[in-house]
C-alpha cells in the first residue's frame, strides 16, 4: 500500500490520456458485462428452481414444427407425468414490431393445473375469462407497460398465424389480469397474454389439430431426464419425433432460434478486447517511454529491477481493474433492462465475475512489455538520454 | 589521514557501442577520505561522469577494484548495488530529476519507500530533510511550481533523507543562475562541514569547485592532479 500514492500519481501524470484510456476500458467492460451475462444465461439454462418440475416436448427438429394434438394423451400416460397441457406460439406484437407480446393460446383447465402454484388470477377475472370466448388474461406488468385496462380491446398482429379470412390480426377482449407468485419469475412472464386455444384452433387457416409444444408436470424433478427419455422413446421413428427437455432448457432453446448466441457474443467481445489490447498497450508503452528518466531515477535511488517491473505492472493493473469495476458495475445496473429486452431472461450477476479475471489478464498483457522494458533499463544510458 | 570512503584501484572502464569500443577510464587510482568534499573537473568526455557513476554504484568497472563505504562495489550484483545505493549514497543531478507528479515532500519520501518506516515517520523524515535544506514551506508544491534553486534543494533533501554517508553530485549547479548556484553550493558545504557528509561533485564551473575542499582534474580518462584544499 505504501507504493499506492506513487502508482496513482504516475497513472494520472497525463490526465487526458489516462481518462480516455480509462473510458475505453470502462466501455469495453460494460459491453463485456452485458454480453457475458446474456451468454451465461443461455449457457446455464437450468439455473433457478422455477420449471424444475416440468418437461417440455417439441418437434425433434425444430420448435417451429408442430406436433399432433394426439401426442398429448400418450404423454399423459407416461409414468411420472402428473398432468400435461399444450400451447402454440402466436409470434405476435402490439401495433409495432418492437412491442413484442408473448401471446399464447392455452387450454385453460390443463394450463392452470400444470402452473397452479406459479400464477395468481383473481376469481372474478378467472370467471370472466372462462365465460368470454374472445377473452384474454394479460400479465399485470404488460397491462401497466401499455396502459391497458380490463375491458379494453386488444388487437395484436401475428407474424405466423393467419385467420381464415387471411388476416394476421387477432383481436381479444381483456377480461382480467394475472401475476406470478415468485417475483423472480416476473421478468419471464412480463410479456405474456393468454387466450383460448379453441378460439385460436378454429380461427387459424392452417395447422388445425396440431400444437406447438406440450408441457408436462412431473412428480419428481430428479426424474426429469428419465421421463424425458421415455416420452421421446414413445415417438421414436414416428413421422413426428420429439425432443423433450426441462422447462428452463426449453426457454433458452426458444430464444436460441435466432442463432448461435454464444458465438455471436464471444465474437463481439473478442473484437472489442483485441482492439482494447492495442489501445491500452499503446498507452502503457507510451507512458513508460515518456518516463524513462524518472524510472532511471527510481533505480538510482535504490529501487531494484524487480521493484520497477512491479510498479509498472501495478500501474497497469490499477488502470484495468479500476476501469473494469466501473464498467462491470454499470453493466450490473443495466441487467434488469437487458433482461426485459430479452423477454424476461434471468440474468445472473455471477457472470460478471470472470470480468475481473479478464481485467487482470488484460493488465498483464498490456503491462508486461513496458514493464520488462523498464526493468531492463540501464541507469547510465537512461540518465544520459540514450534510451 | 582519515579513513578513505572511496578507494579505486587500477580502474578501467570501456564502453562498447555496436562495433565501436571506447576506453573511458584507464588504470585509475583514487582515494577520497571520509568527510572530504571533492570537485571533479575536466573537459567534456574526460570521464568525470563515468567516474562519478562508478563511485555511486550506478555502473561497474571493466577492470579494477572499487571500494566505497567499505563495500567492494565491483563484486556486487545488480540487486546488491540497488540495495547498497539505497543505504549508502545520495544523488544530486544537474536537472534535479524530480518526479513531476509528486509534491516536494513526496519526492523526498521516495527513498524511504524502500525502508520499513511507517507513513508518519516517512513524512516526518522528509519534512526534516526539507527543513534542513531550508525549503519546508514548499513541501506541498510540485516541481513545476518551484524555481530551479528550490527544485535542486528538494533534490538535495531527497539525497539526504536516508542519511547516506556519501553524496554524489553531477553538475548540481549547471542549470542554475549564479545566486541560486551559490546557495546550493553553500548548502553542500554546510552538509559537508557540519553534518560530515562526504561529497563528490562533478562540475565545469571553477567557482563551484572553489566550494570543495579538494579539486581533482581529469583528462582523457586519467586523473591529472590534486588541487590544494580551499
Amino acid at each position: 500500500m505504501k507504493y499506492f500514492p506513487l502508482i496513482w500519481a504516475t497513472l494520472w501524470r497525463k490526465k487526458t490520456r489516462t481518462l480516455f484510456t480509462l473510458l475505453s476500458v470502462v466501455v469495453a467492460f460494460l459491453l463485456f458485462g452485458m454480453l457475458e451475462t446474456v451468454n451465461y444465461a443461455f449457457s446455464h439454462p437450468g439455473a433457478g428452481s422455477a420449471g424444475a418440475d416440468k418437461v417440455i416436448t417439441t418437434n425433434k427438429y425444430s420448435i417451429v414444427l408442430s406436433l399432433p394434438f394426439a401426442d398429448l394423451q400418450e404423454i399423459r400416460s407416461v409414468p411420472g407425468v402428473t398432468d400435461a397441457t399444450w400451447l402454440t406460439w402466436l409470434g405476435a406484437y402490439y401495433q409495432e414490431q418492437k412491442n413484442f407480446v408473448f401471446a399464447l393460446p392455452i387450454d385453460t383447465e390443463s394450463y392452470f393445473n400444470v402452473h397452479q402454484h406459479e400464477l395468481t388470477v383473481s376469481d372474478a377475472h378467472m370467471k370472466a375469462y372462462r365465460s368470454t370466448r374472445s377473452g384474454a388474461l394479460v400479465n399485470v406488468a404488460l397491462m401497466k407497460k401499455f396502459g391497458w385496462k380490463v375491458g379494453d380491446k386488444l388487437p395484436i398482429h401475428s407474424t405466423i398465424w393467419t385467420q381464415k379470412n387471411g388476416s394476421l390480426d387477432w383481436t381479444f377482449d381483456i377480461v382480467g389480469t394475472f401475476d406470478v407468485t415468485d417475483p423472480k419469475q416476473a421478468n419471464a412472464q412480463a410479456f405474456t397474454v393468454f387466450f383460448h386455444y379453441d378460439l385460436f384452433d378454429e380461427g387459424r387457416s392452417f395447422g388445425k389439430g396440431t400444437v406447438g409444444w406440450i408441457e408436462a408436470r412431473i412428480d419428481n424433478p430428479a426424474n426429469a431426464a428419465a421421463i424425458a427419455g421415455k416420452i421421446d422413446a414413445l415417438f421414436a421413428n414416428s413421422p413426428n419425433e420429439t425432443k423433450t427437455q426441462p422447462a428452463n432448457d426449453f426457454a433458452m432453446t426458444f430464444l436460441k432460434q435466432v442463432g448461435d448466441i454464444g458465438f455471436v457474443l464471444r465474437a463481439i467481445l473478442g473484437a472489442v478486447f483485441f482492439t482494447l489490447l492495442f489501445l491500452t498497450g499503446n498507452t502503457m508503452m507510451q507512458s513508460v517511454r515518456e518516463r524513462i528518466p524518472e524510472l532511471a531515477v527510481l533505480k538510482t535511488l535504490g529501487f531494484t529491477d524487480g521493484q520497477v517491473l512491479a510498479l509498472v505492472i501495478a500501474e497497469s493493473l490499477l488502470l484495468c481493474l479500476f476501469a473494469a469495476l466501473i464498467g462491470l458495475g454499470l453493466s450490473y445496473a443495466t441487467l434488469p433492462i437487458i433482461g426485459q429486452a430479452l423477454q424476461g431472461v434471468q440474468l445472473d450477476p455471477v457472470a460478471l465475475i470472470p470480468g475481473l479475471g479478464a481485467a487482470v489478464l488484460l493488465a498483464l498483457i498490456v503491462g508486461l512489455p513496458p514493464a520488462l522494458r523498464a526493468m531492463r533499463l540501464n541507469i547510465v544510458d537512461a540518465l544520459s538520454g540514450m534510451h | 589521514m582519515s579513513e578513505a570512503i572511496v578507494s579505486l584501484r587500477n580502474i578501467d572502464k570501456r564502453y562498447v557501442r555496436g562495433k565501436q569500443s571506447v576506453d573511458v577510464l584507464q588504470g585509475l587510482n583514487l582515494d577520497i577520505p571520509k568527510g572530504d568534499f571533492v570537485a571533479l573537473m575536466g573537459p567534456s568526455g574526460s570521464g568525470k561522469t563515468t567516474l562519478l557513476n562508478l563511485i555511486g554504484g550506478l555502473d561497474t568497472p571493466t577492470a579494477g577494484e572499487i571500494t566505497v563505504a567499505g563495500q567492494r562495489l565491483d563484486k556486487l550484483s545488480s540487486g546488491g548495488l540497488s540495495h547498497w545505493r539505497a543505504n549508502h549514497v545520495g544523488f544530486v543531478f544537474q536537472f534535479y530529476n524530480l518526479m513531476p507528479m509528486l509534491t516536494a515532500q513526496r519526492n523526498v519520501e521516495l527513498p524511504l519507500l524502500l525502508t520499513k518506516l511507517s507513513a508518519d515517520k516517512r513524512k516526518a523524515n522528509a519534512m526534516a530533510a526539507l527543513t534542513l535544506v531550508g525549503i519546508a514551506d514548499r513541501a506541498r508544491h510540485k516541481p513545476n511550481e518551484l524555481s530551479g534553486g528550490q527544485a535542486q534543494r528538494v533534490a538535495i533533501a531527497r539525497a539526504l533523507v536516508a542519511d547516506p554517508m556519501l553524496l554524489v553530485c553531477d553538475e548540481p549547479t549547471g542549470d542554475l543562475d549564479r545566486k541560486s548556484a551559490d546557495e546550493v553550493l553553500h548548502l553542500l558545504q554546510i552538509l559537508n562541514r557540519q553534518h560530515g557528509k562526504s561529497i563528490v561533485m562533478v562540475t565545469h564551473d571553477p567557482k563551484a569547485a572553489e566550494f570543495a575542499s579538494r579539486q581533482l582534474h581529469m583528462d582523457k580518462g586519467s586523473l591529472l592532479e590534486a588541487g590544494a584544499p580551499a
